[in-house]
Formats: structure tokens, sequence, C-alpha cells
């Protein structure tokens, strides 16, 4: 009989990142509700001193898989590794974050256990025993609550930013389990030849707590200057809409929307975007929404938090310097 | 250079979706089908391919028979062939019985490369191009924005952002790789592209006709079941925030989002 909920947690160069505190803290509350252990697995090269961290914020048990081929990540060689533990532990429940690595890789895992998986949930819940999760589709413009049929583990991934984080307990610890790594060198056929890193320190959108995103409105690449200025300031990742992204003004990679990323930080700062339907769907999980437009009928006025109807090149600036009173 | 392209047929992303009545679906009436934007890079990027190495693109869609017309647009946009797996009783299938319906048309092809593309911009599972690998034994890249086949058509190189980095991924062909915006300006069907697709041959398959048993698809078989479909949670308009001058709204606002909002 299947038992225990398996967190899959994710790290970057030996650093555990926030969605493994994210994954293992829903983890220990679906556990609880099962009345069941949680077990944490993480992989990498040199992570074994990081285990012990995964216990503070719920994990009972922390299987740890230590390889230098398990760096940096691959998909053959963590599914083949994964699918392993997953075969020796018989969880019930197994979550991962909906992280560009964890869709990946549980997308793999997922088929090759042949069990079904919902991709980028919000919330989760057992209901009869069972995991019910629920995701956003159509980027946002409906939600779909679904569960599983034949087969266990029932896998999810859950969207970075939204999963409550426990707050750790020095007191708790969990039981450190090294697992036997069998890679077949053969079978890994892919090889990262190079990582090339982003230095400019940007958070990515979908992990970030806060955006300033642009819009038609800002009227051209050197126009973004003031969001830059108030996203230093407070700490924010700028993004873009479809049409400034289109018009070659931002990369491609910070578009906001349904045919870009789909976003859910705690402050989202709209600057000069009228608020199409695939932008909207693409923030609105988005917890606190800020528009600016000089268009008082603008649709993003019908979902924000709080609107300024005024040009955004004469309040941002002003703006930038008062929220640096509350820093 | 034999590559495959598998196209999704999806609601134009200017649809407002509506619940269909039985609270499990959405309402099919008055949607505009269009080819999944991401599969648009893909087709883009194969029509490079085949420029440089010669070959063949083939597109494979799934689902009824209104995907003819995303096949079709592939095919005017330089595609050589088309594939339409059709069959009642692959409705409500979910992503790994699509993806088990594909491998199983793909695994009569040869092919050295396939795309897909990255997510479908409805069900969003981002799951088909994984488990297509996984089912056809072959390494997956997800989420690409660059493309580089190596001169001897044995290997590939691809780009893969991944948050706040890029990895530089190679293997041995063949691979599937899963398209995103970044990775080329998918080309506008020509109107003499248009002509010409009308004579370019679609077969139209069946789950017999690929030797696969219905019983492991549709919604009786979803290993994911949907329990409920519901419109996003309610959101309010809020404050218009007053002021005489934008200096003004900008203390206030400041203020709210300290005060009020907490996240200052």
């Amino acid at each position: 009989m299947a038992q225990g909920v398996m967190a899959i947690a994710e790290q970057r160069d030996g650093e555990l990142r926030k969605i493994s505190y994210e994954v293992v803290s829903e983890a220990r509350r679906l556990a609880d509700a099962l009345g069941q252990e949680v077990i944490a697995v993480l992989l990498g090269a040199n992570v074994k001193d990081k285990a012990g961290e995964l216990g503070q914020y719920g994990a009972d048990k922390v299987i740890v898989a230590e390889d230098p081929r398990l760096d940096p990540y691959t998909t053959d060689a963590y599914t083949a590794v994964l699918a392993e533990v997953v075969k020796a532990n018989d969880p019930a429940v197994l979550i991962m974050g909906a992280s560009v690595q964890g869709k990946d890789l549980a997308g793999r895992l997922s088929a090759r256990l042949g069990v079904g998986m919902a991709q980028d949930c919000t919330a989760f819940s057992i209901e009869d025993g069972n995991l019910v999760a629920v995701r956003p589709i159509y980027a946002g413009k409906a939600y779909a609550k679904v569960t599983f049929k034949d087969g266990y583990p029932q896998m999810a991934t859950a969207r970075p930013n939204v999963m409550a984080v426990n707050e750790p307990d020095s007191s708790r610890s969990a039981e450190i389990q090294e697992a036997a790594v069998t890679l077949d060198d053969a079978a890994l056929k892919t090889k990262v030849v190079e990582v090339i890193r982003d230095e400019s320190g940007k958070i990515d959108l979908t992990e970030a707590d806060k955006i300033v995103s642009g819009g038609r409105g800002v009227k051209g690449p050197e126009g973004f200057k003031v969001l830059e200025d108030l996203a230093a300031v407070i700490g924010a990742s700028v993004g873009a809409s479809r049409s400034a992204v289109d018009a070659g003004w931002r990369d491609h990679t910070d578009q906001v929307g349904q045919t870009g990323k789909v976003v859910s930080p705690n402050l989202y700062i709209a600057c000069g975007i009228s608020g199409a339907i695939q932008h909207l769907a693409g923030m609105s999980t988005s917890k606190v929404i800020v528009a600016i437009n000089k268009d008082p009928d603008a649709p993003i006025f019908q979902k924000s938090d709080y609107g300024v109807v005024d040009d955004l090149f004469k309040v941002l600036p002003p703006l930038t310097e008062e929220v640096k009173k509350y820093l | 250079m034999n590559i495959i392209v598998c196209i999704k047929q999806v609601p134009d992303t200017e649809t407002q979706i509506k619940i269909a009545s039985d609270g499990k679906s959405i309402d099919q009436s008055d949607i505009k089908w269009v080819m999944n934007p991401y599969d648009e890079f893909g087709v883009e990027e194969a029509l490079k391919i085949k420029e440089k190495f010669g070959g063949e693109v083939t597109v494979i869609g799934l689902g009824p028979k209104r995907v003819t017309e995303s096949l079709r647009t592939a095919l005017a946009m330089g595609a050589d062939k088309a594939v339409l797996i059709s069959d009642p009783a692959l409705e409500g299938s979910d992503s790994i019985a699509t993806a088990k319906a594909l491998a199983a048309a793909i695994k009569g092809l040869e092919f050295d490369i396939i795309f897909t593309g990255q997510r479908g911009v409805d069900e969003d599972n981002g799951l088909v191009g994984a488990a297509l690998a996984e089912f056809l034994d072959i390494p997956q890249f997800s989420i690409i924005t660059k493309v580089e086949v190596a001169e001897d058509g044995k290997s590939v190189k691809v780009q893969r952002p991944v948050e706040g980095q890029t990895l530089v991924i190679e293997s041995s062909l063949p691979a599937l790789i899963t398209a995103q915006k970044g990775l080329n300006e998918p080309r506008y069907a020509s109107l003499p592209g248009i002509m010409k697709a009308k004579k370019k041959p679609l077969e139209e398959k069946t789950l017999a006709d690929l030797g696969l048993d219905a019983s492991e698809f549709g919604e009786g078989a979803r290993k994911l079941q949907i329990l409920e479909l519901t419109p996003p949670p309610a959101r309010q308009a809020g404050k218009i925030i007053d002021g005489d001058s934008p200096e003004a709204k900008a203390a206030e606002l400041a203020k709210l989002l300290h005060e009020e909002a907490k996240v200052i």
C-alpha cells in the first residue's frame, strides 16, 4: 500500500531553492491530513549537508542522492534516479515545484511511472484519502479541480510563490538516508556543455516577489528606465506585456501573459498596460495589483486593487522616491 | 533530415472561456480555433532545418476533423505532409493518452527531430512532449530558445533558459524539442503556399489504424480526472487613488502599499 508524501527538493549550485521549502511545507500539510510521513528527496553532486534543513520545514526523512552526473540537472539522469527512489519508497503522493526544472522532470517521470500528473497547481487538499489539486487552465481563465485514478504516486507540481512556507523549527530533525545511485552512462544521452549565467542578479518573473511591468504606454525601450528605477528600489523584477515584447522593447523572457509567463508575485505594478485578456490571465494570481494608466477606461483597472489614472512617466519617479521612505 | 512537428489546435488566446453546463468542460460554441502559438515556433524551426539540411517535415495533429485546418496552415507554411489522428474514442483523453497515440503514429515514421510546443495554451499541462519522448525512448529538451543541428546531422545543441541561467545542452539525434517563444519568428502562410497546401498529402488515422486499443483512450481512461471547472475567483475593482497631482497620487499609493496592503 502506497504510503507517505514525497516532496522533491530543488537546489542550484548546492543551495536549496525557495520552491523546496514551499513543497516540503505543503507536503507536511498533506501528510498530516493523511496521517502519514513526509519524505523529502534531494538530488545533486555535493548536497548532503543541506538535507537536514528540510527537516526543519516538515520532512520526517530526507533521501539524498549524490553523484557528479546529477549536477547540473538533466532530465535523463534525474528521471532515472527518481524513478528508482519512487519505486523503492512507494509514496502515495508526490509533489515538486512547477519550476522550469520541476515541470520538465514531472512530465518525464509521470510518463515513466505511468501515472497521472497535475501540472502547476495553486492548491492541494486530501479528499477521501486522495490528492485533490486545483490548477488554473487557459492561463487562469478557468480553474480545474482534479483528482487521480489508477495508480500511485498521485503526482503534481506546485506553482512557485503560492504555497505557504512553514516557520522553520530548529528543534525538528529528519532522518537522512543516502540513496544508492545507479546511473547507466549509456542511457544518459544529454550533456550540459555550458551554463550561461545571468549576471544581472535579476530574479526570474515566475519566482519574483514583486514585479513592475510595462506595456504599450511605456512607448519604447528607453521608457522602461523609470520602471527599472522603481524595481531596483523595491527589489522587483521587470516584466512586459506582449505588445511591448513584440515591439522589440523587451526580451521575450520578460513577457507576462497567456503566451508568456504566468506569475504570482505579492505585488504586481502594471504601468501603461491596458489589460488585454491574455495579459490579465497571466497575472491574475498576483496578490496585490496596482495599475497606472492614463486611460481611465483601461480594463486593467477592473482587476486592480489600486489604480492611478495618470501618466506613468509623471507618477513613477515620485513613487520611487516615496517608497524609499518606507524601506 | 526528417522532422516531425506535433500540432495542437487550441482556442484563440482572445477567447473568453465559458464553463459548459456539465461543469467539467468548456463551452465550445463561439470558439475560434487556432494552431497552438508555441507549435508555430516548432513548425518554423522545422522548416529552417529542412532548408539547411534538406529532408521532409511531417506535421501530426490529434483531435476532431477541425484540426485539419491547423494542419493545412502548417502545410501552407511549408511542411510537406500531414497526419491527423482522429477517432471519436479519443474525445476527453488526458495528456498521457494523447502522447501514447502520437507515439504510435510516429513509431512507423523515420525521424531525426520531433518538435512540440512547450505547452498547449489551453490546458497548460506541458506534458505531452515529455511523455512522447519517454514512449519513444529518446531525449527531450524542453522550453528551447535556440537549436543548432551539427553539420553531420547526427547531433543537436540547444539553449534552455532556466530561472536565472541558460543551459547549453547537447545530445545525439533523434531527440524531441519543445519550442518556446524566442526560438524564431514564425513565417506567415503565403498565398501560393496556401494553394499548394491543398494538394499536399494529409492522411487520416484512427486508433485501430495505429493498432491501439480504444479502451485506453478517452474520458474513461483518464488518470487525471476533472471533478469540476470553475471561473477564476472574482476580483473586485479596487480603489482609484485621488490626488491633485501625480506627486500626490504617488505619495498616497506608496502610503497605501505600506500601511494597508503591507507589501512595501
